[in-house]
């Protein structure tokens, strides 16, 4: 357990976002994960883009499942309304809420043991109603909270601490993410800040299910030798295949220079995600291309990073459903009670 | 009741009192036929009930349709069967030795009855509907949809009902597809000529036009429920389709696609979601419900069983939720499409742990309505799942009910939910703090302030909503919603009592048992049986149901599954003692009819039995 307690005091000089708020007002209560924990990298990337999107925190819902990874969602956004739900199934809590209110941010965070095993059918639907929210799947291929069984996503040939090896194929979320039709698929390091903290904030700024795969090694039981989610395995495997630069709305596009053949998609609230591709003609918004790739790469056994999917316009679970633009929450008793009149009249019918 | 008990014009016709069986195969067209048949005789005036006895299957099962009029009211099921209408060779043998002696049997003749089904003491009518049909109509399709027109004209004619009304029916069906309006016109004809020259006069039944159903309408459960969400402001609902619960969700839909349209963009002022299982429907209602919408779901006990963790889970962080239950014949997949109340233990203590919920038992589709509204209330005002718990019998058939009525003064009932202003005016808000000392504590929704933000789990937590493992603190906040739930008793629809004079043993039932079993008692009260009765309508039992119990030497519970969990509830929940407590038990999927309750009290009480029919 992490255990530096923050200081209350705030610095003169510290950086503030346009709505006056630093760092430190989008982060939570102090990590209880293990020193080291891939995840607690991920909890302070989801902080600083959260900070540098300029959201009010109270405008974001985050969710989560069971697991080391669903603890985490207190750890960020301590003014955030927060749903700690069951094993697996988060994806249900948050098609809900966003139904019933689509206007805030919506933050899920699960594992893979939450998503690619007792939560999988709640996952596969979440991306099929392209519900819009941030499917953040904090990936170990391990359960820590029960001691170090192998996960579903635990590649062919990883071993156990104790030296058990694994013989089944693993479940990628990514590319079974790319099959499902997801409209949003990514794929990062939790010790890779500079290209996760952007795709948090594209996959913030998509309207639908933007799933992202992050690599977030376990130090107490997936660490070791042997294991292909360690953090060694993943820095020496990790292939970026696709550069990813956000720019949100209203922010001035400040052309790099060194950026080469930037592709810029602008999203549905008018930000801009550019990316550039590190493989030759790789097109992320290519589904059947970018599912062959991802394929090729997985079998040299390589973990291909970065915005491998984007879909940038497509219909999410409001469209599907035809709901008024105000949410439903908001819409008054009045609007929503046809009232005596018409009670009457529809029963004349039913004689 | 007993034949001969019954008023007759003259010496062999009974008016406005029988039962009509229609034997039939699924999947040929025969409800809307034996729909049109009910809905007829409920326009002529007369008391009438239509249960569906329906197979698990698409097409070519056995199928029955029963049509029960009654002039006192009494439209409980009932198997004295007088005639039957005999369209499935495949059941002859069954079906005509149900028949009543002195019933009679309406066939197909256009094949031979076999003589071994021929019964001396039953009226053979046969009436050649498909040779008739096969010379009117054309193509396999219509000559079997057409059928089963020729029957109800034949049946129109043997029972006296009007074709006025008939015709009526058929306009407002197919007022815009003129050439099926042609066709039933001619269908009708054929059978009703066919009948009236061959048989007329020779019923033991037939109907006269009454005036009792003035007030009333003809609703299911399930659609009066989903109206029910519509007039409580319901806008989300999600749910995973069961039979018999599909319904209700299908008539929600209905109803919003017209009442529930934005009328300046057209849009939708609901959400409804087809979800992947009965797990992520409960979820979906949950995190709707945690955002601030009025969110349900139907669902029946298969489906129930998969939501329990999730209704732990609403027990426990206190989410409101509003669950209907239409309940059909467990255990496991049981039998889908009969009726039972088996779900009693299920839906009270669902979940691990310690939990019990809140339970409405509506009688009739017309509770269905206001309990409906009053679960959306009792939901949010105790932040807890609702169940309203109903039956196939209710849900699915056709029930003449009074009409439905609204206030429109109805303010919905949020119970403690603090606005932006509220948590201003407070120092620090903590979820589960009982400030007000009910129980209840106030919550906040997400979006409305930084203020408000609290952390929703399902783990161990202090009454400031943190976690925690501290068995003190923990143990705080789990006696406080235990009670908060006791509260909620006194806050129930009131259960239905009926007192006579002298009586030492009362009848209790619940749900939709009530009709069979008021028209036993009326029954037994003729016999000079002295009877009190009871209606559970909510649990937790509020005092009344206690008291009611305690003042009876006695207490006969009646209700439909085999272990009596509804007598055992009252064991476990009041102080009656196991001595003053017995039951009768119908548990084979039938809607329960007086006849098994008359039978079982009389045999409780030791008397003699009589000959039933």
């Amino acid at each position: 357990m992490t255990q530096t307690a923050k200081p209350s005091v705030r610095h003169p000089r510290i950086k503030q976002n346009k709505l006056g708020l630093t760092r430190r007002d989008y982060e939570g209560t102090q990590s209880t994960l293990c020193a080291g924990c891939g995840h607690d990298s991920i909890t302070a990337a989801i902080v600083q883009a959260f900070f540098e999107l300029d959201v009010p925190p109270h405008r974001v819902a985050k969710l989560s499942g069971i697991g080391c990874s669903s603890k985490t969602p207190t750890y960020f956004l301590s003014e955030a309304h927060g749903f700690n739900s069951l094993h697996g199934r988060m994806p249900s809590i948050a098609t809900g809420a966003n139904a019933a209110n689509g206007d805030l941010a919506y933050i899920g965070v699960s594992g893979d043991g939450d998503s690619l095993s007792i939560g999988l059918g709640g996952f596969c639907h979440a991306v099929r109603r392209n519900v819009n929210m941030l499917y953040m799947l904090e990936n170990n291929g391990v359960y820590g909270l029960t001691k170090g069984q192998f996960s579903a996503s635990a590649d062919v040939g990883s071993t156990a601490k104790r030296g058990e090896e694994n013989q089944m194929r693993p479940i990628d979320p990514a590319s079974m993410a790319l099959t499902l039709g997801a409209s949003f698929v990514a794929r990062s390091f939790s010790g890779d800040k500079k290209q996760l903290v952007p795709l948090i904030k594209a996959a913030l700024s998509h309207q639908g299910f933007a799933l992202l795969d992050v690599i977030s090694p376990c130090v107490t039981f997936n660490d070791h030798e042997g294991s292909t989610k360690s953090y060694a395995h993943t820095r020496e495997h990790g292939h970026q295949i696709v550069e990813t630069d956000f720019v949100p709305l209203l922010h001035e596009i400040q052309a790099q220079q060194d950026e080469g053949a930037a592709t810029a998609v602008t999203m549905h609230d008018g930000s801009v995600v550019r990316f550039r591709s590190v493989d030759e003609d790789y097109d992320p918004t290519d589904r059947g291309a970018a599912y062959a790739h991802l394929k090729a790469l997985q079998a040299r056994g390589e973990v291909a990073t970065g915005l491998l999917f984007i879909e940038p316009t497509s219909m999410d679970l409001h469209a599907f459903e035809n709901t008024v633009d105000q949410p439903l929450v908001d819409v008054p008793f009045e609007k929503l009670c046809p009232g005596s009149g018409v009670l009457a009249e529809l029963q004349s019918s039913w004689r | 009741m007993d034949r001969d008990s019954r008023d007759r014009t003259d010496d062999f016709v009974v008016v406005n009192d029988f039962v009509m069986k229609v034997a039939t195969v699924n999947g040929t067209g025969s409800a809307s036929a034996n729909g049109m048949l009910m809905q007829a005789i409920f326009r002529m005036g007369v008391p009438v009930s239509g249960k569906n006895v329906f197979p698990s299957n698409i097409q070519g099962l056995p199928t029955w349709y029963e049509i029960r009029a009654n002039k006192h009211g009494h439209v409980a099921r009932s198997p004295n069967v007088d005639v039957i209408l005999a369209m499935n060779p495949k059941t002859y043998e069954q079906d005509i030795a149900e028949i009543r002696p002195g019933g009679a049997v309406l066939y197909d003749s256009s094949w031979p009855l076999d003589e071994e089904l021929l019964r001396a003491d039953v009226l053979f009518l046969g009436i050649p509907l498909s040779h008739m049909c096969v010379e009117n109509f054309k193509g396999a399709r219509e000559r079997i949809l057409m059928k089963n027109i020729a029957y109800v004209g034949a049946v129109c004619a043997l029972l006296s009902i009007d074709l006025g009304v008939i015709d009526g029916i058929l306009e407002e069906k197919f007022s815009t597809k003129q050439h099926l309006m042609d066709s039933n016109n001619v269908a009708i004809r054929l059978g009703y000529d066919y009948a009236m020259e061959h048989f007329d006069g020779l019923l033991p039944v037939r109907l006269e036009a009454m005036d009792a159903n003035r007030n009333s309408v003809l609703m299911t459960g399930n659609m009066a429920a989903a109206l029910g969400c519509v007039y409580a402001g319901a806008t989300v609902g999600a749910w995973y389709p069961i039979t018999p619960a599909t319904s209700l969700m299908d008539s929600f839909r209905g109803l919003c696609a017209k009442l529930r349209k934005d009328p300046e963009t057209g849009k939708n002022l609901y959400c409804v979601i087809q979800s992947e299982d009965e797990l992520a429907a409960i979820g979906m209602v949950l995190g709707a419900g945690w955002m601030g919408a009025r969110a349900f779901t139907p669902t029946s006990g298969a489906g129930l069983s998969l939501m329990n963790e999730f209704l732990g889970m609403a027990y426990y962080a206190e989410i409101p939720a509003v669950i209907f239950d239409v309940q059909r014949a467990g255990p496991s997949t049981g039998m889908p499409t009969r009726t039972q109340q088996g779900d009693f233990f299920t839906v009270a203590f669902a979940s691990h742990g310690d939990t019990k919920h809140v339970l409405l038992f509506p009688g009739d589709p017309r509770e269905c309505f206001y309990f409906a509204v009053e679960a959306f209330d009792l939901a949010e005002r105790f932040q807890t799942p609702v169940f309203v718990v109903s039956d196939l019998d209710i849900g699915m058939n056709d029930w003449v009910c009074e009409k439905l009525e609204w206030d429109d003064d109805y303010v919905p009932d949020r119970g403690k939910v603090l606005s932006a202003e509220d948590l201003q005016e407070m120092d620090t808000f903590y979820r589960y703090l009982d400030a007000d000392g009910d129980g209840i504590p106030a919550r906040t929704l997400p979006g409305v302030d930084p203020k408000g933000a609290y952390f929703t789990r399902g783990s161990g937590h202090d009454r400031f909503g943190r976690y925690t493992e501290d068995g003190d603190l923990y143990q705080d906040v789990v006696d406080r919603i235990a009670r908060k739930i006791e509260g909620a008793a006194e806050a129930l629809p009131a259960p239905e009592v009926r007192l006579v004079d002298k009586a030492t043993v009362g009848l209790v039932t619940v749900g939709g048992c009530r009709a069979a079993v008021l028209e036993a008692l009326g029954l037994l009260t003729e016999e000079g049986i002295a009877l009190d009765f009871l209606r559970v309508t909510g649990f937790p039992f509020s005092d009344a149901v206690e008291e009611f119990l305690l003042s009876h030497d006695m207490n006969i519970v009646i209700e439909q599954n085999r272990d009596g969990q509804f007598k055992r509830l009252l064991l476990l929940e009041t102080a009656v003692p196991k001595s003053k407590l017995d039951s009768v038990l119908d548990y084979q999927g039938a809607p329960l009819s007086a006849d098994v309750v008359v039978r079982g009290v009389r045999d409780r009480l030791g008397l003699v039995p009589v000959a039933v029919g």
